[in-house]
């Protein structure tokens, strides 16, 4: 049994950290959820005087909001679409990257690690000029298979999917490294032995690589979903919410309605929607996991 | 299918996926360095006719990018010392130290790992507006002094260092300063190095957080900078690729560096996440 450690020691050790995160984060949360029953805006910014509070007034504000079902149907059309897909690329490039057949591994999961490590702001850019209508590089290459040219930035069915398929290309590399981890803790003996019984490619993957890689899979759609919902740079750089609010998401319209607006008990209750949908969304994806099982 | 034409589609698909992964770089280091007016023509051109070098010289002359990429390299660098320091005192103190309430205290700063952090920003925002803290380094410095997933990081790795070498330390007199210089600190450097990494790259390529609390032009992180030179600058498809260079360039020296740390750093936060 070990003695216990001395107070002054732990004060030391713990009392920096404990302290920053209670200061900075725990308080927070908790002021961050008074805040959302009051309606703390720009008068109240200069003098706490004016600050009421109102109850639930701003989550019934919220409700009865169309910009924040718009805003919520777009983020759940980001996570729900381009989560899955960004599982799957993932998946799909540890697969192609755990084959014999590829010499180089190293150099090829570099190239495909890239854009992960870059800066959204400035990749997001990029895309913003590759998705140009009339001079972009997408719409070049598209013309060689006869499709096009799209505003895929400037109309409102296309500018939701374009941010799909920049995330999607800015963040496979980053699952597919946990992926690929996960696909060589696979005893080699499973695939042999399927083989032998003339188990298809496709039977093996069925039945060896989904189920064995289950919990790989839950962490991963669990952390990919969290950030999903946190849908805000692309946006703000490369549609400012539009065309006609079609990519306007949770956190950007927070951000406005916050630091734009000073609408500070609103942007709050906002927030806390956002974490109870994170919320919600991860147990769900235990629950399934378990019934899985 | 034959294990020939297997082996042809497999190649095949993995070289379209890497020139996919690369071709938004390759254009944008070549359109930095065009002539104004070149990158919007049709058909679009990947090599310029002439690399010129003015997009960058506007972007360090008349637009004052060298204080961006100070103001970037301090916050980036300061965050990524103090927590470091921070962070690993704690997550020791959590595998090696003794006291009440540890399993409690650890799982729920794990617990609280759910919660967004959008919703923390606006009363610290407030708190740090109240403090003066607004467009200061401080701004983005104290906040980031301390992370759950630092701690924890830290924690499963000094799990592994063997308590005999602790008990030894202390028998020769050693204070749990010295110890935690002298012993820990020398043993947890290849998850320093990894930790280091994620807080370095986290930290420059931060937008939201360096948006809200910098509203002083002067303060701007070039993520910051460049999203606003965005809105003055549209047309100018050449210099906004500069910039974009720029900003990245650090990062991708980082990472080009120490890669082996940080593919490493992301198994580790997925073995117990």
């Amino acid at each position: 049994m070990k003695s216990k450690t001395k107070f002054s020691a732990l004060l030391l050790f713990l009392g920096p950290s404990l302290g920053v995160i209670s200061l900075f984060f725990f308080i927070p949360v908790v002021a961050a959820f008074s805040l959302s029953f009051t309606d703390f805006d720009i008068y109240s910014l200069g003098s706490w005087e004016y600050l009421r509070f109102v109850g639930l007034k701003n989550y019934i504000d919220l409700i009865n909001d169309p910009l924040f079902w718009t805003a919520l149907k777009n983020t759940f059309y980001f996570v729900l679409l381009g989560g899955p897909l960004s599982v799957g690329v993932s998946l799909g490039t540890a697969m192609l990257l755990n084959s014999k057949y590829i010499k180089w591994k190293g150099l090829f999961r570099l190239v495909y690690f890239l854009p992960v490590v870059t800066t959204l702001v400035a990749v997001s850019i990029v895309w913003r000029y590759i998705y140009h209508p009339r001079f972009g590089l997408l719409n070049y290459v598209l013309s060689f298979v006869g499709v096009g040219p799209f505003d895929w930035l400037g109309d409102p069915n296309l500018a939701m999917p374009a941010i799909i398929l920049m995330a999607v290309w800015k963040n496979f590399g980053y699952n597919m490294i946990i992926f690929i981890a996960g696909l060589q803790n696979i005893p080699e003996e499973l695939y042999e032995a399927a083989s032998i019984e003339g188990a298809s490619g496709w039977q093996k993957f069925k039945s060896i690589t989904i189920p064995m890689l289950a919990p790989t899979t839950l962490f991963i759609s669990v952390i990919t979903m969290i950030g999903y919902f946190q849908l805000f740079a692309e946006p703000y750089i490369m549609t400012q919410g539009g065309p006609l609010n079609s990519t306007l998401s949770i956190v950007y319209y927070m951000y406005q309605e916050g630091f734009r607006w000073w609408n500070i008990g609103y942007s709050t209750a906002l927030a806390f929607m956002l974490f109870i949908i994170i919320l919600i969304g991860t147990l769900i994806q235990f629950k399934v996991q378990k019934i899985d099982e | 299918m034959s294990e020939r034409l297997k082996k042809i589609l497999v190649i095949l698909t993995a070289t379209i996926i890497a020139f996919m992964s690369l071709m938004p770089f390759v254009w944008m280091v070549f359109a930095s360095f065009m002539k104004s007016g070149e990158a919007n023509v049709y058909p679009p051109k990947l090599i310029p006719d002439e690399f010129v070098l003015t997009h960058y010289i506007t972007l360090f002359t008349r637009l004052n990018l060298t204080g961006y990429l100070i103001n970037s390299l301090v916050i980036s660098v300061g965050v990524t010392f103090i927590s470091l320091i921070i962070n690993s005192m704690s997550g020791y103190a959590f595998a090696k130290m003794a006291f009440r309430g540890k399993k409690h205290i650890f799982n729920s700063l794990l617990s609280a790992m759910v919660i967004p952090g959008q919703v923390t920003m606006l009363p610290v925002f407030l708190m740090l507006k109240n403090m003066g803290l607004i467009n200061t380094y401080w701004a983005i410095l104290i906040p980031g002094m301390a992370s759950i997933f630092g701690i924890f990081l830290i924690k499963q790795y000094a799990l592994s260092i063997p308590d005999s070498l602790i008990e030894a330390a202390r028998m020769d007199g050693g204070t749990e300063i010295q110890i935690y210089w002298k012993v820990i600190l020398p043993l947890c450097k290849p998850i320093l190095v990894t930790l280091g990494i994620f807080t370095f790259m986290g930290t420059w390529n931060d937008f939201l957080w360096p948006l809200i609390v910098m509203t002083d032009s002067s303060m701007y992180t070039l993520p910051v900078a460049l999203a606003n030179l965005m809105g003055e600058h549209t047309q100018d498809t050449e210099l906004m690729m500069a910039g974009s260079v720029i900003t990245i360039i650090p990062v991708i020296v980082v990472f080009l560096a120490l890669q082996k740390y940080y593919i490493k750093g992301i198994m580790l936060g997925s073995v117990k996440g």
